[in-house]
């Protein structure tokens, strides 16, 4: 294993300044687009759909995440990092050399705009895990790269992993998304998947690593809306081990995609169906069948059903998925012209992207939208096999998720 | 993708500037594209002020708040695109069309006036309309005609030609709501459950049949009297007359009619201490 | 000499100027206070102050009131300390007393309040919306395994899923109270009362009468250390089964039916002869052990067809590593009974000192099985003493699955809490077997009460949950964060897993 779990332990957990005991609020705008034909698309096209849902947001978290940027590096992991200093840079970097072969290492492209003066350093690698180091263990490559960035946002002062996937990136920040996306020189990036999020905390975030989308490996998460069922929410996942340290409803929702889809291996539409579960009368209502499916779906994964107002878009490489709370309390469009779907908190979003969609509708509430990338894998999480506190401490790297032992749930 | 792109639409979202206004006669026609909400309603006022009748906001793109608490019987408002949320809250007189869709939020607690929407419109429409006319020609929302009242002459009556989601007419607490179900794009049932859940006033009316598990407990179900229809048939000749639909074909299919069993539904729910 | 040292507790004040003289109140009381010479003359020192003749006077004229006669002030040696000591003195007996510890322990309930929903996250309206509180009861999956329907869908894998639940319209049932203890019209309105209601009543240790039959769908069967009534028939016909393990205003002890209440219909619902006593051993002699345990809990499965087993269990101070035994001994739900749980009858000093709030038992045993990730496969029924929506909301919130409800469901009946309970005199016809005084329930009328209680308290909960922003029951189980405690010390909130308010 090529980490130290005792340097994770003795870390500060107070460097991850939005580490929360208590409950985050906020409201947002989301995006979501993806070319189910794998064509590559600008990030123009996301920043218009943000820009235009301005003020949804309220200048404190703006962020977004592409898939197939960067095809010259299509089977590298690609970590963007943010280091406070320097020194953080050089010590991340010495770790980053014990697990991967760097191929490139530079700074993230960037330019200045008004307004945002308390960026990060922003640096991206492009990484093949070592192959004597992978070797060694029985770990997947997949685990390997959980494992450094655990070990970085764990005992790396000042250093922070910002996404980590294949053949894709999260820009994100505090500011409004146009701002973050022009500084990131988003425009300069193609995709053929994009999410983006408008946040409105009702709280100060006061660090870059802290603003959404949330992503670990492939994975990126945005989300609207106030989970009023968080409290159970969170203690279901701690029973199998995740550590919801971030106090936010999109860390809570990525645990438990992460926890149906990867662990319980539960089809993506039935893991929606357990997140916004159907009403009893409507299960009741079913034909048989489905009706045993359905209830067993419900009983058993109650405490993890999202009560409350959302709309969340999970991105990954496969493509990506758009849902919204059981009686909708929250808004989503969605929208497809030739293999282009596209999902925003508002139809306008939607029109200053595509202004003449073939179709525009409003999705019902509980049925997930769905974009796959023709030719790509699923399911989302590639060949990973760490345990639900292994993924907690990387997301989050602080001594309260890296330090306890963890109960293993099968 | 690039190719339906709109190369024009800036990447900052809304310019904060003054639109573009053309006068002609008593129309004043306002290109709305890229422009944020507070200028462009302002522009609007101003147009009234100015003696325009009739308002032409063209490009429009989820602007805010168009029509918005304005007051005069004979104004109109002419919006080509899609609006934006809360369009037409609290109006009291004038008339606005919609060329387009409408999202969520139209005709929040509107006192007088006409809301014409070629297009669909989205979740809590009409929430606490206290009067005028809401035609919608496609679908609508979840929550649409919520709390819908009348007071004294104020009757508002809501017409929606396609398919509504759950919690249609609730609260209805007066006026008439109308759905057809005609031009939709939703799959499954012409309205979704919960219709008219807590009503205690006014009528809905659905053009066709609703099941039991569809309609709020405190709802009874009628099909549409001769008298009824008497009632709605004016409303519906307005509404086609509005939308260009053909008023013998909305009424070939039998209506049914809600409601409430009771003007105090929870009067036996509480216990006095 | 004289007889006793100990005063009465109530003075029986009669208004003869109003009275009519009808005897209304020598009839209606069952503690026999009343002579009768041309007007009522009451014995002071038999009454209970359980209101029967006050609330059945035509007149009006009857007031129970307190005895003020004053006793020297002593913060330590406090009134019930001295009587007690005098009784004792006189009779060298054990006291017995009935319902549930009255003794001024802090409620924990009491100390803790609710969230609510204010602009961030909208509430939610309970009446026109939906609020869901059905609630299954039993062992669930800790994961859904499905298979492709060839058609496009899933359906469940083979053999998965949730089996052997059942289905709850709310998250209140009904606590023991087996037949002898209280009387058959008792059972009878508890019996249709679930019913229709869509939720449970409990045999309680003695017995499923006949007439209850109709209504076995909606009944669990206790089974206790005395196995009264217990036969595969009994087993088959309830929707549950139950091993009363330990009861919470007597942990640790039996009981013990007087031969005097074992009547004809009792003793063919207990299956035990006319006239001798019903005993409960202290434990069940085929569990001296938690492998014991398991062992027994198959053994009813297997004599019912897999029909969900739980155990109920006093509230001690070991809750939690006993609870998670006990799940893991194959027990469908876990019981747990606080130490305000009542009782038809139990030694004082037993029902008053041993034991733990329910409040700390819910809490620590929710919290164990989620860290031995076992809280699937059993749910938690919490009681002893809830006694309004708010405290079932509370529990619940604290990780219950149910609430089970005993004292007000007498309440509700007619109980007055005058904790008589253990001398098969009650007046309102509750606690006892005398044909004379058990004719005064009506169960339809029961039923009815039972119902009306229900409903109200499941309509309060549903108010709850919209102001807390959440449409179905489960959002609220185990969300402590919904939570905070006023005025409970550092360690108990810990203990609890609640913060206290402003935090």
């Amino acid at each position: 294993m090529p980490y130290d779990i005792d340097a994770v332990r003795d870390f500060d957990p107070r460097r991850f300044r939005e580490e929360s005991p208590f409950k985050i609020h906020g409201g947002c705008g989301l995006m979501g687009i993806c070319d189910e034909s794998g064509s590559l698309m600008g990030g123009e096209i996301a920043i218009r759909a943000l820009a235009i849902q301005h003020d949804r947001g309220n200048g404190l978290g703006g962020g977004f995440a592409g898939y197939g940027i960067y095809p010259e590096f299509a089977d590298h992991f690609c970590f963007h990092m943010m280091y406070a200093d320097t020194a953080a840079r050089q010590n991340a970097e010495e770790v980053l050399g014990r697990f991967f072969a760097v191929d490139l290492a530079e700074p993230m492209p960037t330019r200045a705009v008004k307004g945002i003066d308390d960026a990060p350093l922003l640096w991206r690698y492009f990484l093949r895990p070592d192959a004597d180091k992978l070797h060694a263990g029985d770990e997947s490559a997949e685990d390997f790269v959980v494992h450094a960035v655990m070990l970085i946002n764990g005992t790396v002062d000042g250093a922070f992993v910002a996404s980590s996937g294949k053949n894709m990136g999260a820009f994100k920040g505090v500011g409004y998304p146009e701002e973050i996306a022009h500084y990131y020189r988003l425009e300069e990036y193609s995709a053929h998947t994009w999410v983006g999020h408008n946040r409105f905390p009702t709280n100060t975030p006061g660090w870059w690593g802290g603003a959404h989308p949330f992503t670990l490996l492939d994975w990126s998460i945005v989300h609207n809306g106030e989970i009023s069922s968080y409290g159970i929410n969170s203690r279901y996942l701690e029973a199998f081990g995740y550590k919801c340290t971030l106090g936010t409803d999109t860390e809570v929702a990525a645990y438990l995609f992460d926890l149906m889809l990867r662990r319980h291996k539960l089809p993506l539409e039935l893991a929606c169906k357990a997140l916004a579960s159907p009403l009893w009368t409507e299960i009741d209502r079913m034909p048989e069948d489905e009706q045993a499916l359905l209830r067993s779906l419900r009983a058993v994964y109650g405490p993890g059903m999202l009560n409350g107002p959302f709309a969340i878009v999970l991105g990954f490489n496969g493509g990506m998925v758009a849902l919204n709370d059981r009686i909708k309390l929250r808004p989503l469009v969605a929208a497809r012209t030739g293999s282009v779907l596209m999902v925003a908190s508002e139809e306008s979003a939607i029109r200053a992207v595509m202004p003449e969609p073939d179709r525009v509708w409003m999705p019902k509430a509980g049925e997930p939208t769905i974009a796959r990338v023709s030719g790509m894998d699923w399911p989302i999480h590639g060949d990973l096999h760490l345990s639900p506190s292994a993924l907690s401490c990387a997301v989050t790297g602080t001594e309260f998720s890296c330090a306890e032992e963890t109960v293993e749930v099968s | 993708m690039k190719q339906v792109m709109d190369p024009t639409v800036p990447q900052v979202g809304y310019l904060k500037i003054e639109p573009p206004v053309a006068r002609e006669g008593d129309t004043a026609t306002i290109d709305a594209k890229n422009i944020y909400y507070r200028q462009l309603n302002e522009a609007v006022r101003r147009a009234y002020a100015d003696g325009a009748k009739k308002v032409v906001l063209e490009n429009v793109n989820g602007q805010r708040y168009i029509g918005n608490g304005i007051t005069g019987k004979d104004l109109k408002i002419e919006v080509r695109g899609t609006a934006g949320n809360d369009m037409a809250m609290f109006m009291n007189g004038p008339t606005v069309e919609v060329f387009g869709n409408a999202q969520d939020g139209v005709s929040n607690t509107m006192n007088a006036g006409t809301v014409i929407v070629h297009g669909d419109a989205g979740d809590v429409l009409g929430y606490g309309m206290r009067g005028g006319r809401v035609f919608i020609k496609g679908d609508v929302g979840y929550r649409v005609g919520i709390h819908m009242k009348a007071y004294e002459g104020l009757v508002p009556a809501m017409v929606c030609g396609g398919k509504a989601r759950d919690f249609f007419g609730e609260y209805m607490a007066g006026g008439m709501l109308v759905l057809l179900g005609m031009n939709s794009q939703f799959e499954g049932p012409l309205v979704g459950g919960y219709l008219g859940t807590g009503m205690h006033g006014g009528v809905i009316y659905v053009r066709g049949e609703v099941e039991p598990w569809q309609t709020g407990k405190e709802v009874g179900v009628f099909e549409a009297s001769a008298e009824d229809m008497a009632e709605l048939k004016p409303v519906l000749e307005e509404y086609c007359a509005a939308q260009g639909m053909d008023l013998a074909e909305v009424l070939s299919v039998p209506f049914t009619k809600l409601v409430p069993v009771s003007h105090r539904p929870y009067g036996k729910l509480y216990a006095y201490t | 000499m004289p007889q006793t040292l100990i005063q009465p507790e109530f003075k029986v004040d009669i208004d003869y100027d109003k009275c009519h003289k009808c005897g209304r109140c020598v009839q209606q009381c069952g503690w026999g206070v009343y002579a009768f010479n041309e007007r009522p003359l009451p014995d002071d020192a038999k009454c209970r102050a359980c209101h029967r003749c006050v609330t059945y006077c035509p007149a009006h004229c009857i007031t129970i009131k307190k005895n003020d006669l004053a006793m020297k002030t002593n913060d330590n040696w406090s009134d019930a300390a001295r009587k007690s000591i005098w009784k004792q003195a006189e009779t060298g007996g054990v006291l017995l007393t009935g319902m549930g510890n009255d003794k001024p322990y802090q409620s924990i309930f009491d100390h803790l309040v609710l969230d609510a929903c204010q602009v961030t996250n909208p509430s939610i309206d309970p009446l026109r919306e939906p609020m869901e509180l059905r609630t299954y009861l039993g062992r669930k999956p800790d994961s859904v395994s499905v298979e492709s329907d060839g058609d496009g869908g899933y359906r469940l894998a083979e053999g998965a899923g949730m089996t052997n639940n059942v289905e709850l319209a709310t998250p209140i049932i009904f606590s023991p109270m087996s037949y002898g203890s209280v009387s058959l019209n008792v059972h009878k309105s508890l019996a249709m009362a679930a019913t229709r209601l869509g939720t449970l009543m409990n045999t309680g240790e003695g017995g499923l009468h006949a007439d209850l039959y109709p209504y076995a769908g909606n009944v669990i069967v206790q089974v206790a250390s005395g196995r009264f009534g217990v036969d595969p028939e009994y087993l088959n016909r309830g929707a549950a089964i139950e091993i009363k393990v330990g009861q919470g205003a007597k942990p640790g002890i039996g009981g013990h039916l007087p031969g005097e209440k074992i009547d004809r219909q009792v003793s063919s619902t207990r299956m035990i002869p006319q006239g001798t006593d019903a005993i409960s051993p202290a434990p069940h002699h085929d569990i001296y052990s938690i492998e014991d345990l398991r062992q027994l809990i198959y053994s009813l499965k297997e004599a019912s067809g897999y029909k969900p087993v739980g155990v109920k269990i006093a509230a001690v101070h070991n809750v939690a590593a006993i609870a998670s035994g006990i799940v893991r001994a194959g027990a469908d739900y876990v019981y747990l009974d606080g130490f305000r749980g009542g009782t038809g009858a139990a030694p004082q000093v037993i029902r008053d000192n041993i034991g733990i709030p329910v409040e700390i038992a819910v809490a620590v045993v929710d919290q164990r099985l989620r860290d031995e990730g076992i809280r699937n496969q059993a749910s938690i029924i919490a009681a002893g003493s809830i006694r309004s929506s708010a405290d079932v909301a509370k529990a619940i919130a604290l990780g219950a699955d149910v609430v089970a409800i005993g004292s007000a469901t007498l309440m509700a009946l007619g109980c007055h809490m005058c904790q008589g309970c253990h001398t098969g005199c009650c007046s309102w016809g509750l606690t006892t077997q005398k044909p004379e005084l058990t004719r005064r329930v009506d169960p339809e009328w029961g039923a009815e009460r039972l119902v009306n209680l229900v409903s109200a308290w499941s309509h309060e909960v549903q108010e709850i949950l919209g102001a807390l922003g959440v449409n179905a029951v489960e959002s609220l189980r185990g969300s402590r964060e919904r939570l905070r405690a006023i005025g409970l010390d550092e360690q108990t909130c810990r203990i609890l897993g609640v913060k206290p308010a402003g935090m």
